[in-house]
């Protein structure tokens, strides 16, 4: 059983705080194979398409029958711990300051041996459940997991390393005058978080769910515009030592496409709201975070955008939106590789059309802003970096993989 | 086909550069001295090393060829081995071919590095592509990590206690006070073992060997050249290598010996009983465990009663390892690899003193090296008779 985590005291102002460290974030180009199926929270390792070989370390030439065709593809997690040892003394400076620290060789039941982490909870010689994370490099690694749930396992100091979760962390949230804000304070809230601020443009406007968002338990409004420069910077002055995980729920959705709206009022509200909102964020509250990647249980740990899926292939319909959205998807992977010093991971949420009233027109499925906040939530747990929220996300992302250009034309029709 | 013998063929000059724990000289200053040292010791001019063979971890940006450029040699023969533990073995099979076909007449070969206050860390990080993928991001515990998971089975799936282990490295510290040689003369008792403090559970700190600075080298040459240089030699009865052996074995319990042993033993003409002494590799005792058993000297899983009923110091029993290895000497990166080969050539040939293993005619050396992902891959073993 693990033991609980306790919430941490208030940090003494006179004590220095710890830098962040990097495990070695370097891995061949193969590897990074890993590296996409953790972002993503799958376990998948290479398959040979030939033989039907199931192999590990990552390689470009099949061990049974040198086929070059090594594809990777989600397989059964399931094993059995072999050997395990306790590291007591590192050559590397991460692992140095965070042993004693263990790992064990875990005999998948799909046939290679992997070195992994191990959890706190899992026994030699018994069966484990195989996770693939990103350590706090971005890099894919192991982590061997109970085959069972057991008490707090979240709260295992080695998971922990490689998640988000919000348990005792200080959570921003930039926008709570809309549904997606509002239910995203719930969802931190029923999570643990410790505070959670929501940042509400000129507060003395009333708007609707206010009085239950009040409500919410350790909820703390702060007047935030993000299209007002002085304002974000006001509002990180006074908090950005003391956000952890930082959720823009600011959104804009407006439909229409590129050609028959008249002038560029419409487009460039979108763009400084989205974008130049983003932006603004990033450069007032990313130095911060990033300085706090590994201070003690509430070190800073994400920076989480909302994202249209149709970022990724743009939805004429909403055209001019989905090409804002897209600028936003660009800065967020700049922004990743910046936060990354500090071990501070970028979590990009992306979700179909919300069932709001900007998407009113639109037919169903649409998610509820209530699904979109328990996923983000689940995927700061997991600690996974890309998530496709729903079924419109998922089938959009789906198509991508397979054939691009077919979801152009279909999406344009 | 009949294997062909490595009959006219011989080893002599053995040398050994002192260890250093820390040296700020580079790899290429070590392997000076130790070919420095062989043609004093040979009288031969550097220009007459016709062949030579080079195992170094720390010689990078440079390779064997940058070297012949660096150390003024004009060899005709060339071979950079980069196995580690098994480098001395291989290194003496390609040698020794060249000799015999007449490719050379005097292959130098040399196992040294130098060990910078940073090297360790700096090889450790870049040393294979799966360990940068696969290893170090997994606590960054080096070899006693991969070790502690291959001895913590071996112990759970034999019975092997701490005790066992701490035997080999009481009896290599004990040969090691008799080898001037050695980083670690101080005595090491069987408490001093169990109660040293944990690095990577089950490996303690008596368990690992310490990276220093280094050289060790020999010359392989025919019989009648080392005769007209007056050189005593010894000459190669048999000798085997393997790589990645026994690839399916989760995790590892045995090594290349165990599938080579009986080419090891028919091409000596000798069995195991034969043998005055023997030279592990000893990067964890565990290994040596896999070592005498793999080579035939008791059953698979009985070497922990083995060296139970055995003092393994060079004045009793199976002496084992008796320079005190590289647990006790110091591991000079490739230049462990050579330790134990260089010592049997000075058993051999009535040059190792106080170290000396009474009326020794025959000794096996054994390699073992490149921990690559999760086990060691090379492996080698060579039997070596006095002349």
């Amino acid at each position: 059983m693990t033991d609980p985590l306790i919430r941490p005291r208030r940090k003494d102002p006179l004590r220095k705080t710890r830098e962040p460290l990097l495990p070695q974030g370097v891995r061949s180009r193969t590897g990074h194979g890993l590296t996409a199926a953790a972002a993503e929270g799958r376990f998948a390792l290479q398959v040979c398409a030939d033989c039907g070989f199931t192999l590990y370390p990552p390689r470009d030439v099949c061990p049974r029958c040198l086929s070059a065709r090594l594809p990777f593809q989600d397989v059964p997690p399931e094993g059995v711990l072999l050997a395990e040892t306790t590291i007591r003394t590192s050559t590397d400076v991460y692992f140095r300051e965070r042993t004693p620290w263990r790992i064990g060789t875990v005999v998948l039941d799909c046939g290679p041996s992997f070195v992994a982490h191990l959890h706190g909870d899992v026994i030699e010689g018994t069966r484990v459940r195989m996770t693939l994370r990103l350590d706090k490099s971005g890099m894919a690694v192991a982590i061997a997991m109970p085959e069972r749930s057991t008490a707090h396992q979240e709260d295992d100091v080695q998971l922990r390393e490689l998640t988000c979760d919000p348990k005792f962390r200080r959570v921003l949230i930039t926008d709570g005058r809309n549904a997606t804000g509002q239910a995203m304070a719930r969802a931190m809230a029923a999570a643990g978080a410790s505070i959670i601020f929501i940042g509400i443009a000129d507060p003395w406007k009333p708007f609707p769910g206010e009085a239950t968002l009040r409500d919410v338990p350790n909820a703390e409004i702060v007047s935030l515009d993000l299209t007002d420069t002085q304002s974000v910077a006001d509002v990180a002055g006074e908090i950005a030592h003391r956000i952890d995980i930082l959720v823009n729920t600011t959104e804009h959705p407006r439909a229409g496409g590129i050609m028959h709206r008249h002038g560029l009022t419409i487009a460039h509200e979108e763009m400084d709201i989205r974008y130049f909102g983003l932006l603004r964020l990033a450069q007032h509250f990313g130095p911060t975070m990033r300085a706090r990647g590994a201070d003690g249980v509430n070190a800073a740990a994400a920076f989480v955008n909302l994202l249209s899926v149709h970022a990724l292939i743009n939805w004429p319909l909403y055209g001019a939106f989905s090409a804002a959205e897209a600028a936003c998807l660009s800065a967020a992977q700049a922004l990743r590789a910046e936060l990354r010093d500090g071990g501070v991971k970028v979590l990009n949420m992306f979700a179909g059309p919300l069932d709001t009233e900007w998407f009113q027109s639109v037919p169903p499925p649409k998610l509820s802003p209530a699904t979109l906040a328990t996923a983000t939530v689940d995927a700061l747990r997991k600690g996974i970096e890309d998530c496709y929220v729903g079924d419109i996300a998922q089938d959009i992302k789906g198509r991508l993989d397979v054939q691009p250009k077919a979801l152009e034309r279909e999406l344009g029709a | 086909m009949k294997r062909r013998g490595y009959d006219g063929v011989v080893l002599c000059a053995p040398v050994s550069v002192p260890y250093r724990r820390y040296s700020v000289n580079s790899a290429h200053w070590w392997i000076g001295r130790a070919l420095h040292a062989l043609t004093q010791r040979t009288g031969m001019k550097p220009n007459e090393l016709d062949g030579l063979s080079v195992s170094s971890f720390t010689l990078a940006p440079d390779t064997a060829i940058g070297l012949t450029q660096h150390l003024g040699l004009s060899p005709r023969w060339l071979d950079h081995i980069p196995l580690g533990g098994a480098s001395a073995g291989v290194a003496l099979r390609r040698a020794a071919r060249a000799v015999q076909s007449g490719d050379a007449d005097f292959v130098a070969c040399v196992g040294a590095d130098t060990n910078h206050v940073d090297s360790f860390r700096k090889t450790l990080s870049s040393f294979s592509r799966f360990a940068q993928d696969a290893v170090y991001p997994y606590g960054s515990g080096g070899p006693n990590a991969s070790f502690a998971l291959i001895t913590r089975h071996y112990m759970n799936r034999t019975g092997a206690t701490r005790e066992d282990f701490g035997r080999i490295c009481v009896a290599q510290r004990a040969n090691a006070q008799r080898y001037d040689g050695a980083l670690m003369q101080k005595t090491l008792t069987m408490d001093d073992y169990l109660g040293a403090r944990a690095i990577s559970d089950p490996i303690h700190l008596f368990d690992c060997v310490m990276p220093c600075a280094g050289a060790e080298a020999f010359l392989v040459c025919r019989e009648e050249d080392a005769r007209t240089l007056g050189l005593p030699f010894v000459r190669v009865l048999s000798a085997i290598e393997r790589h990645n052996a026994f690839q399916d074995d989760p995790i590892q319990y045995r090594g290349g010996w165990a599938q080579d042993r009986n080419d090891l033993w028919d091409m000596a003409g000798i069995q195991p009983d034969a043998v005055d002494f023997l030279q592990t590799y000893d990067d964890y005792p565990v290994i040596i465990m896999m070592q005498i058993e793999d080579l035939g000297f008791c059953a698979k899983g009985e070497a922990p009663a083995f060296v139970r009923a055995h003092t393994l110091t060079t004045d009793g029993d199976f002496p084992h390892n008796t320079s005190g290895g590289q647990l006790s000497v110091g591991q000079a990166g490739a230049g462990g690899g050579y330790l134990g080969l260089v010592e049997a050539i000075r058993q051999l040939t009535d040059e190792s003193g106080p170290t000396t293993v009474p009326n020794a005619r025959i000794g096996l050396v054994s390699g073992f090296g490149m921990i690559n992902y999760d086990r060691g891959l090379a492996s080698c073993a060579v039997v070596l008779a006095r002349a």
